[in-house]
């Protein structure tokens, strides 16, 4: 029991930390291997909590998330990068420190919202729940904090990993649930993909910056 | 049957069909409140397996209902009956033909009808809206003329805002618990401030629906646009439903009456009552006159029910069922002398095709019918004895003696100038329907088209000889109706009219507590019949056989003039009001344009008057949410980015409130 919540535990940690890493990252192909680094931890995860309370399911979970996350969505980010030669950059909308101090507060707040709520549970869900909730704010925090439509692709991909973490950590989640956001996701990089390569296309830039000038609206 | 009408839209027989059908039904429901009430018998309560899920809809029909679905039903029978000859005079008359009033006709008398059965908050509000919803349709329906749509967007406005506040008001009545239905708010109904804004929310809800003051601005322009049966609906009887929330609400669900309650009533009452009527002194067109009186008279009814809540409150409910039968009374009464009067000025756009009462005039010779049955219900709605516009003001007054039981002064003193108000209004009322009657049926015809009028159809004649031939008979002999819906009154003040008199002969109307006085309208009926005949035999035997001269020049009533613009009009008439009182209250301006001499321009008389509510209330309420709207346009121009910072805010500011704010 001890080992098996040390290691549960130091895997979500290990998702949270990469989290954290991907907020920092100035250069893309830097985050896209960070995020690769993410997707292996949390299919980690899935499949150690899978083997520590013996519920085949979630190998399943593990094995799409490392398929779709780990290789598939990677790969395919690397070559949009390629072959659109983007400025392999990001440009920080807000400075890192500040960065760093905004996601380290979010940590504490959901610590602080997660753990009296859930008194009764295990500590393992507890914990598990507040690094879950720390991710998706992180992932948040991420897609409005940089200016480029590649991060912003990264960052909804990490908030979805929080919510598998979440599903993992929380015993009792349908396999079918996680299957449909899984293909939802799958669905969502599919489509983004399209729209980068229209929106590169069209303004020859993915800077957010220079694509709002472009709205319809505002001239 | 809506689907019926949508179906057979374009058959001959599709009219004959739902209105027959209308018409059975509502006097079914009618005949079936009627006997509820004679018979004393107690609440029938439904439970139907729709609506909300697992909650139902509760229908439940006690003495309040039935009355109130008696008059529905009443209205509902002499609409169809008139709709029906009027869409057939029309459809061959005009080219546009109101048409789509047929699949609504039913949803809205249906819409009514469920709203007085509902039994709990979702039945009620969605039956209210509805109603709502179906009598816009209906206004709508004649949306090829000019004013309709303005009309129709401020009713949706206001109809809307109305339910709002009747939401919010439901909600704060069925408290925290959260169960909606009617009994239990009754036991469980909210105290102290919790009450007082539940009354002021159910003021302004129901009240925006029957024509409160300031919140009356609809009713003169939406009211006249739908089809005239229509118009004799809404204002006739919609008007009476939200008058039955109110009742529901501020007597039955709210239990016992804090005094000032009543007060507020009252004093809204009382500017109703007077501005609605001075309204309708003011209006040139024949159904928005009497849209304006339906103003005037909403406002004698809550007067009344003000009177009621103040006596329930300080515990002499013999008092209060006098007040409240004085209310009732006057909700059957207007119900039927509006409708009649909507159904006159139907059968006169019928025949001239115009509702100016500039260019009517005469038409007493060539439409006689029509022109009788106008005079009684302008007879009644002016209260002259002995019909039933009368008993109904003589019942209220009786309360208002009353006043010096209640304890506290400001009402002792509040009271008596509502008195003062509810005459002043009385009187403007006579004139007003005067000028009505006098303008539209007397002198010579004012247009080419008032000249070529003739009757209308029998079916029209007869959907008004109902409603006439009632208002005579409730006038003569009102003590069996007032027995009638005592049941009501009992159910709701705890007390009747006639509590500790021994013995009621049906012929008198002398209700307890009316300090000695008594009505009896045969007596009443067989003097003025008597006093009416010696006057026509004086007049014959001293005026008829005298030889007259008529003046050489003329005056413009000869043949020079023939279409006589030069008689009196309706602006001329109500000049004098006009100069008293819309000077200040409307900033009401005549201007004369005389040209020079040796000029031929004609010379000019502009008339120009503001309604103070636009003026003080509504043009800076919608200036404000101009300004708001255009402060929010902001936020459909940002960035991508900016959204989702917005979002993530709210969603980081609702974590911070629920890690802050833990129970």
């Amino acid at each position: 029991m001890d080992f098996g919540y040390d290691a549960a535990h130091l895997l979500g940690t290990l998702v949270l930390l990469t989290s954290f890493a991907l907020l920092y990252q100035r250069r893309l192909f830097a985050l896209l291997n960070v995020f690769t680094v993410q997707a292996l931890a949390l299919s980690a995860a899935a499949a150690w909590q899978g083997y520590a309370h013996d519920e085949p399911h979630l190998y399943i979970t593990a094995l799409l998330t490392l398929t779709l996350k780990a290789i598939a969505i990677p790969v395919a980010l690397h070559r949009i990068v390629r072959r659109l030669n983007i400025h392999r950059t990001v440009e920080p909308a807000l400075g890192i420190g500040l960065t760093m101090l905004a996601g380290v507060s979010l940590v504490t707040l959901s610590i602080l919202l997660v753990l009296p709520v859930t008194e009764n549970a295990t500590a393992l869900t507890r914990e598990d729940l507040a690094l879950s909730l720390s991710v998706v704010l992180l992932g948040l925090l991420m897609m409005i904090a940089r200016r480029n439509a590649v991060s912003q692709v990264v960052g909804f991909m990490s908030i979805e990993n929080g919510l598998i973490l979440a599903a993992v950590g929380v015993a009792g989640m349908p396999l079918v649930v996680e299957m449909s956001i899984a293909f939802s996701v799958m669905v969502a990089f599919i489509i983004f993909g399209i729209f980068l390569f229209q929106i590169r296309e069209r303004f020859d830039t993915l800077d957010l910056r220079r694509i709002e000038r472009f709205r319809g609206e505002s001239d | 049957m809506a689907g019926l009408a949508v179906a057979a839209r374009r058959k001959s027989w599709a009219g004959t069909a739902v209105y027959g059908g209308t018409a059975a039904a509502c006097g079914v429901i009618a005949l079936w409140a009627a006997v509820a009430l004679a018979g004393r018998s107690a609440p029938v309560a439904l439970t139907l397996p729709m609506g909300i899920p697992w909650i139902g809809a509760h229908l439940r029909a006690d003495g309040l209902s039935a009355f109130f679905l008696l008059v529905v039903g009443f209205g509902g029978v002499t609409a169809s009956l008139f709709g029906w000859g009027y869409e057939r005079a029309h459809a061959h008359g005009h080219a546009a033909a109101s048409g789509p009033v047929l699949p609504f006709f039913p949803l809205f008398l249906a819409g009514m009808s469920l709203v007085l059965l509902a039994d709990d908050a979702f039945t009620f509000l969605v039956s209210w809206e509805f109603m709502s919803l179906a009598s816009w349709l209906l206004v709508l329906s004649t949306h090829r003329e000019s004013e309709t749509p303005d009309a129709a967007r401020l009713y949706l406005v206001m109809a809307s805002a109305g339910t709002a506040c009747l939401l919010l008001a439901f909600g704060l009545l069925a408290g925290g618990l959260g169960d909606y239905r009617f009994d239990a708010i009754r036991a469980h109904a909210p105290q102290g401030g919790a009450a007082a804004l539940t009354v002021l929310l159910v003021m302004l809800g129901a009240g925006s629906k029957a024509g409160l003051v300031p919140l009356h601005v609809w009713l003169p322009l939406a009211h006249p646009a739908a089809p005239s049966h229509v118009s004799a609906l809404m204002s006739g009887v919609m008007t009476k439903v939200a008058v039955y929330a109110l009742v529901r609400v501020l007597f039955d669900l709210l239990g016992e009456p804090v005094w000032w309650w009543g007060g507020a009533l009252m004093a809204a009452g009382s500017a109703t009552a007077v501005m609605g009527v001075l309204y309708a002194l003011m209006q040139d067109d024949v159904k928005r006159l009497l849209a304006c009186s339906t103003i005037e008279n909403i406002g004698v009814i809550v007067i009344a029910l003000g009177l009621a809540l103040v006596f329930k409150a300080s515990h002499t409910p013999v008092i209060a069922a006098l007040a409240l039968s004085a209310a009732l009374l006057h909700v059957v009464n207007h119900s039927l002398f509006k409708s009649l009067l909507f159904y006159v000025a139907g059968a006169v756009l019928t025949a001239t095709g115009s509702r100016d009462l500039n260019r009517l005039g005469g038409l007493i010779h060539r439409m006689p019918t029509t022109a009788f049955l106008a005079l009684v219900g302008a007879a009644a709605i002016s209260a002259l004895p002995p019909l039933n516009g009368f008993v109904g003001e003589w019942l209220l007054f009786q309360a208002i003696l009353n006043a010096p039981a209640l304890p506290e002064w400001s009402l002792k003193i509040g009271i008596a100038v509502v008195g003062a108000a509810v005459a002043l209004a009385a009187a403007l009322a006579a004139a007003c329907f005067v000028r009505f009657y006098g303008i539209a049926f007397l002198g010579r015809p004012r247009s080419a088209e008032a000249e070529r009028a003739g009757e209308v159809g029998s079916a029209m004649r007869i959907g008004m000889v109902v409603p006439a031939v009632l208002c005579v008979v409730l006038g003569v002999l009102p003590t069996p109706l007032i027995r009638l819906f005592e049941p009501a009154v009992r159910a709701m003040v705890d007390a009747g009219p006639f509590d500790d008199r021994a013995y009621q002969p049906w012929i008198w109307l002398s209700p307890t507590s009316a300090i000695g006085n008594s009505y009896n309208g045969l007596v009443l009926l067989a003097v003025i019949a008597a006093l009416s005949v010696v006057l026509v035999l004086v007049i014959h035997r001293r005026a008829s056989d005298r030889v007259r001269w008529s003046t050489a020049w003329g005056c413009g009533h000869e043949e020079p003039d023939p279409l006589a613009v030069s008689q009196y009009s309706a602006s001329s008439f109500a000049q004098p009001i006009r100069r008293v009182f819309g000077g200040t209250v409307f900033a009401a301006r005549d201007r004369v344009e005389m040209p020079e001499p040796g000029d031929t321009r004609p010379a000019r008389l502009t008339v120009t008057w503001t309604d103070p509510a636009w003026a003080f209330l509504f043009t800076p309420l919608r200036r404000a949410v101009d300004w708001l709207t255009r402060q929010a346009d902001v936020l459909q121009f940002l960035t991508i980015r900016s959204y989702l910072t917005l979002m993530f805010a709210a969603l980081v500011l609702v974590l911070i409130l629920v890690a802050v704010v833990r129970p």
